[in-house]
Parts: C-alpha cells; sequence; structure tokens
C-alpha cells in the first residue's frame, strides 16, 4: 500500500490539491501542530496546579483562558482534524474508488478549520468548552467569547461538509463487487460517525447561533433575566455532544480494528458484531445526553430516564473490548509500536469505561460530578482512548505516508512513557475528585491530600510532555533520515491487504 | 467470522447487561431514598452570587459564607442565583445542587457530627470561582 508521492512535490501543489490523500496530509500536519498546542496548554495548567498559590499562571483569568483554549483545541482542532485525515487517506481506498465523493468539498472542510482555529486561538475565550450561559452572556468578556462561538460556528459546518462527504463517498462511491457487509471496519467507523454528526450538529449549530444572538442583547433564549432559561441551552448542548463522544471515539475504534488482526496475524474475531456494536452505539449515544445535567435539579424520573439510557451504551462498548480481546486470543502477536498503543488504548477504554458507569449512577454522581473525576473520568477516553488509538494509527500509517520507517525504539519509548504519565495524570484525578476538588480552579487551599495528588498528576503530565519531545524528534528526523519502508509490509507481520489498491494521486 | 461459534460472547454480554441492570437498579433505589425529605426540615434559603454563599435562616437571621446549623436536624437547602450559574457543594455531606438564575432547586441534609465542613463552588462562574467557598459549622443541639 502506497498513500503518499515518495518525491518532494513543491508545498503550493499539495495545498491547492482537492485529492484525498493530500488533504489527508494536510489534516494530518494541522491536527498535530493543534496536538502540540493544546499539550502545551495542558503543561501550563498542570504548572499551575503544583502547589497551591499563582505558580506560573499570575491570574485566574488566564489560566480560566488557558483550560477553554485547551479543551476546544484538542477536541475540534486536533481529534476530529486527526480522523479526518484517517478517513480521507483510508476510506477511498477501501471502498474501492479513486477519490472521496466530492473532492472540491473535501477540500472547502479543511480549509474552513485553520481560520476557525485563528478565531479561537487569537480569541482566547476564558467561558469553558461547555460556554455555559448565563456566563457566557452577561459575564464572559468580549470578542473572545464571540470569536470563539464564530469559530465553533465554522467547525461545525466543516464537520458536516465532512460527515455528507464519508457517507457518499461509502454508500454510493463503493466498487460494485462490494457489498456493505464487505466494507471494512474502519470505513464502518466512519460512516456510523459522520450519521450521528448529521443528526447531532445542527442542534448546537442553533444552540450557537442563540448564544449570539443573546450576547448582542437582542433576544433572551438562555438569559433569566430576559425571561429565558439557561438549562435550555445545557439541553440543546448536550443533545450534540453527548452524541459527539461517539463521534470521537468511534473512528478511533476503528484504528484499533485495522491495528489489532494485522499485529495478532489473525482475522477480526467477528467482523458482524463489530458494525453491529458501531451502529448500536451510533443510535445509543443519543438517548444519554442529560446524564450531564442531574444536579441542575431535574426530577427523579427524568434522571431514571438518562440513567438508564446511559447504561444501554455499555454493552456496545463492551462488545468492542470482547471483539479486540477475541481476535488477539491465541494470534501470533507482533508488539510494534501501533499494536502497543492500541492494546494500550484498550485498557485505558476500559478504566474509562468503568468509571462512566459510576457516573452514570444518579446517588454516585452528586460525588463526582463537576470535581476532577469527572476531568480524570473523560481524559480516559480523550487521551487515553482516542489520543492512544490515533496516535498507534499514525505510527501505523506513517511508513505508507512516507515511505519510511519510524524508530521503533523511540516509538516504544514514547508509548511506555505516555502510558505511565495517562495513568499517573487521569488516575490520580479521580482520587481528587473523591477528595471533592472542583474542576476548573485556578487555586485550591492547602489540604495536603489534594496537594500529593495535584504533585502525581503534574508529575505525570511532565513526563507524557518527555514523551511528546521523543514522538516529535522521531516524526521529523524519521520522514527525512528513516530507513526505506517496504511498501508491501513494513512492520514484517506478513499477509496482504484486503484492499490491494494504491492511492491514485494524478501528481504520483 | 468464520466457523467459530459466538455463544461465549453471548453469555459476555448477557452478563454485562445483567451487571448494567443491577448498577441501575441499586442506583435508582438509592436516589429514591436520599431524594425523600423527611418530614418537618428546616428550610435555609442559599443564594449563589459572584462569587459568595448568602444563607437565610426560617427566623430570618442571614449570614454571609459561614453556615450554622444544629447537630442532629434535618435541614432543606433552597437555592437560587443572582448572576449566572453555580453549584452549592459541601463535598463531606454529598450535597451537590446546581444554583440556576430563575429556578429554585432543592436538596436536604442532616448532619450527624459536631465540627466544620468546607462548603464550596462547583459550577465555573467567572474569575474567582476557584475562590467561592465558605464553611458550614455543625453545632449542637441549643436545647
Amino acid at each position: 500500500m502506497v498513500l503518499e508521492l515518495q518525491k518532494p512535490r513543491p508545498i503550493w501543489q499539495i495545498m491547492f490539491s482537492t485529492h484525498h490523500t493530500d488533504v489527508g496530509l494536510l489534516y494530518l500536519i494541522m491536527s498535530l501542530g493543534f496536538l502540540f498546542l493544546g499539550g502545551a496548554l495542558a503543561l501550563a495548567i498542570r504548572a499551575e496546579l503544583f502547589l497551591p498559590g499563582a505558580q506560573i499562571i499570575g491570574d485566574a483569568m488566564t489560566f480560566n483562558r488557558i483550560f477553554t483554549v485547551h479543551g476546544t483545541t484538542l477536541i475540534f482542532l486536533f481529534i476530529i482534524p486527526f480522523a479526518s485525515s484517517v478517513g480521507n487517506y483510508f476510506v477511498p481506498i477501501m471502498v474501492r474508488y479513486k477519490d472521496m465523493a466530492y473532492p472540491k468539498l473535501n477540500a472547502i472542510a479543511f480549509w474552513m478549520i485553520p481560520p476557525a482555529g485563528a478565531l479561537i486561538w487569537l480569541g482566547f475565550a476564558d467561558f469553558t468548552w461547555y460556554a455555559t450561559p448565563p456566563y457566557s452572556i452577561i459575564s464572559a468578556p468580549g470578542p473572545a467569547a464571540d470569536m470563539w462561538i464564530f469559530g465553533l460556528k465554522i467547525l461545525g459546518v466543516s464537520s458536516v461538509l465532512g460527515a455528507i462527504n464519508f457517507i457518499v463517498t461509502i454508500l454510493k462511491c463503493k466498487h460494485p463487487d462490494m457489498s456493505i457487509g464487505q466494507v471494512p471496519l474502519l470505513a464502518w467507523s466512519f460512516l456510523s460517525s459522520s450519521l450521528i454528526i448529521l443528526v447531532a450538529i445542527p442542534t448546537f449549530a442553533a444552540a450557537l447561533l442563540m448564544l449570539l444572538t443573546d450576547r448582542l442583547g437582542v433576544t433572551g433564549f438562555f438569559n433569566p433575566a430576559m425571561g429565558g432559561d439557561p438549562i435550555a441551552y445545557a439541553h440543546l448542548f448536550w443533545f450534540t455532544f453527548h452524541p459527539e463522544v461517539y463521534v470521537l471515539v468511534i473512528p478511533a475504534i476503528g484504528m484499533m480494528y485495522e491495528i489489532i488482526p494485522r499485529f495478532s496475524r489473525k482475522p477480526i474475531y467477528s467482523f458482524n458484531s463489530g458494525i453491529f456494536a458501531f451502529v448500536l452505539l451510533s443510535i445509543v449515544g443519543f438517548s444519554s445526553w442529560a446524564h450531564h445535567m442531574y444536579a441542575t435539579g431535574m426530577s427523579f424520573t427524568e434522571k431514571t430516564v438518562f440513567m438508564v439510557g446511559t447504561l444501554a451504551a455499555v454493552p456496545a462498548s463492551a462488545m468492542h473490548v470482547y471483539n479486540f480481546i477475541a481476535t488477539m486470543w491465541n494470534g501470533r502477536i507482533k508488539f510494534s509500536t501501533p499494536m502497543m498503543w492500541s492494546v494500550g488504548g484498550i485498557a485505558l477504554f476500559f478504566s474509562a469505561g468503568a468509571g462512566g458507569v459510576a457516573n452514570a449512577a444518579m446517588p454516585l454522581d452528586f460525588t463526582t460530578h463537576d470535581t476532577y473525576w469527572v476531568v480524570g473520568h473523560f481524559h480516559l477516553f480523550v487521551m487515553g482512548t482516542i489520543a492512544f488509538g490515533s496516535i498507534g494509527f499514525l505510527y501505523y500509517m506513517y511508513p505508507y505516508v512516507t515511505g519510511r520507517m519510524y524508530n521503533e525504539a523511540m516509538g516504544k519509548i514514547h508509548f511506555i512513557l505516555s502510558f505511565v504519565g495517562t495513568i499517573l495524570v487521569f488516575f490520580t484525578q479521580h482520587v481528587l475528585g473523591l477528595y471533592g476538588m472542583p474542576r476548573r480552579i485556578f487555586d485550591y487551599p492547602p489540604i495536603p491530600e489534594w496537594i500529593a495528588m495535584n504533585q502525581i498528576a503534574s508529575i505525570g503530565a511532565m513526563v507524557i510532555g518527555v514523551s511528546m519531545v521523543v514522538f516529535l524528534v522521531n516524526m521529523i528526523h524519521s520522514a527525512g533520515k528513516g530507513e526505506p519502508a517496504n511498501p508491501e509490509d513494513p512492520f514484517g507481520v506478513g499477509g496482504k491487504y484486503y484492499y490491494p489498491f494504491e492511492a491514485k494521486n494524478p501528481s504520483h | 467470522m468464520g466457523g467459530h461459534s459466538n455463544w461465549p460472547e453471548w453469555i459476555y454480554v448477557g452478563v454485562v447487561v445483567a451487571i448494567m441492570c443491577w448498577v441501575g437498579a441499586e442506583a435508582w433505589e438509592a436516589e429514591r431514598l436520599v431524594e425523600h425529605v423527611p418530614e418537618g426540615a428546616e428550610i435555609i434559603k442559599v443564594t449563589g452570587q459572584q462569587w459568595f454563599w448568602t444563607f437565610e435562616h426560617e427566623d430570618g437571621t442571614k449570614e454571609i459564607g459561614e453556615l450554622h446549623v444544629e447537630k442532629g436536624k434535618a435541614y432543606k437547602f433552597e437555592i437560587h442565583s443572582t448572576d449566572v450559574n453555580h453549584s452549592f457543594n459541601i463535598h463531606d455531606y454529598v450535597v451537590l445542587m446546581d444554583a440556576i438564575p430563575g429556578r429554585v432547586n432543592t436538596v436536604w441534609f442532616a448532619p450527624t457530627d459536631v465540627g466544620e465542613h468546607d462548603i464550596q463552588c462547583r459550577e465555573y462562574c467567572g474569575l474567582i470561582h476557584y475562590n467561592m467557598r465558605g464553611t458550614l459549622i455543625v453545632e449542637e443541639p441549643k436545647s
């Protein structure tokens, strides 16, 4: 398999290209850029919380802006564009088509993201990634808040365009000899997540518009002083962003479905249960949004309904874990770097899910809600599962994209440091939550347990930071000086691809 | 795919579903008990605003930042906010309820030990959110 041109080309040729591998490369480089920017903000947050009192960030406002942009960046400018990159590279060749269905739309969807990212970063808003009214209406300083709203609006349109493109490519452009049941699971994951995007995103798009007109003072949808209701915003927001969790996690699971059978040298245990679990997750994902809102004063019945809806998503996730383990069972496993990241990701996915069950149970949620427990919990998903799956997949596609091998030892060091760091940061944050430390706080009282846990978490963050330096050096150095890879079987695991087609870039 | 049998997966899914049903049932039962407010609970009006808590007892006395209650009595908090969303939290007694402008949310508790506990805000509310703290002081019953 070859995904990229192996000889140098002028940069403008890639930038103005509409070919799926070129757009994939643009997505890839931009998303990794934002990974490092967002990660730097995370290090600043952890350094600040190493001890009580102001440390490196002088004031609370700057701190609030930093965690807001940290979250927004890593969700919308790293995870989603990274998945789009993988989808761009792989979905067309997996359905045996020459390109995405709408190449120009594809390039437009990409080029909407840099301006949106610029709006978010130049504005540097402070109202958290949740932009909760009435704070975001009456208190949050402009123009940062307005720039954030416009940035998110643009990103929403971009993901809808991308989703339409993936759906049409998979359903309408697949090879006529191929039935939908033969489409590989990675492509299925993009089909599922794209369908979720189409249903979920418009709700938040509407909420953002209402938030903007509320800020301008012409409406009062969410402003109690004008007869509005902030809880309405919470419903609209979570109706989009709980399913969005599945938009983020499903492609990462799809990437693991690509790696685990290949490095276990066995076919997937059950292809059909993988498809079934994807489809089930994308439906059940819509029945749990208000579990984020137990403490807003919901009635007992409402809470019960959303608890049941949340617990209903667990069996589908558990089916994926079963499928992975059953695939590895009795396989001749080769623990190359991509496999290590995937297996680590599955372990952390399981821990994250177990913590999620505790959150969903109504009485327990009142202990954990809006504490560091929640921060630890969802970071085990976004970092432990999604970023681990994504980074593993990046190592996997690296030889196909660059034609050269990364340094295996450095890849393994990167994994081990990141895995240890992730456990140090996010498991301790669960404990901090049980001690009662609220999230989104610039400073905390000098309670000995809080200080100890925060220090462990901060040291873990530094370990992840070091691992990311190893990663960056490996990626840049190996792209030019790495050993040439064998495009047929760069990892020496044997076997052939079931989609033996090379990307047909006319510039190649 | 292929000829392997699927029954271990069905058993596994069945076990997961059973565990979820058990978690759900336990949570439902516990929440039902927790939400039952005892009769005669004394009402305390809690007001959150950027960035402090105000408490008003039934007899009209007001306190800012500190809340004095008596051991062994049940109290029902009526919580609201005058500006942005806050969340009223006494972590040691698992008291947590959002303070939302335009709404009154209720939650109850009955302190069991004499002593001091932290009160804090758990919903992001702006600049000094991190220091929107107070103290719950539980005293011996007066009579």
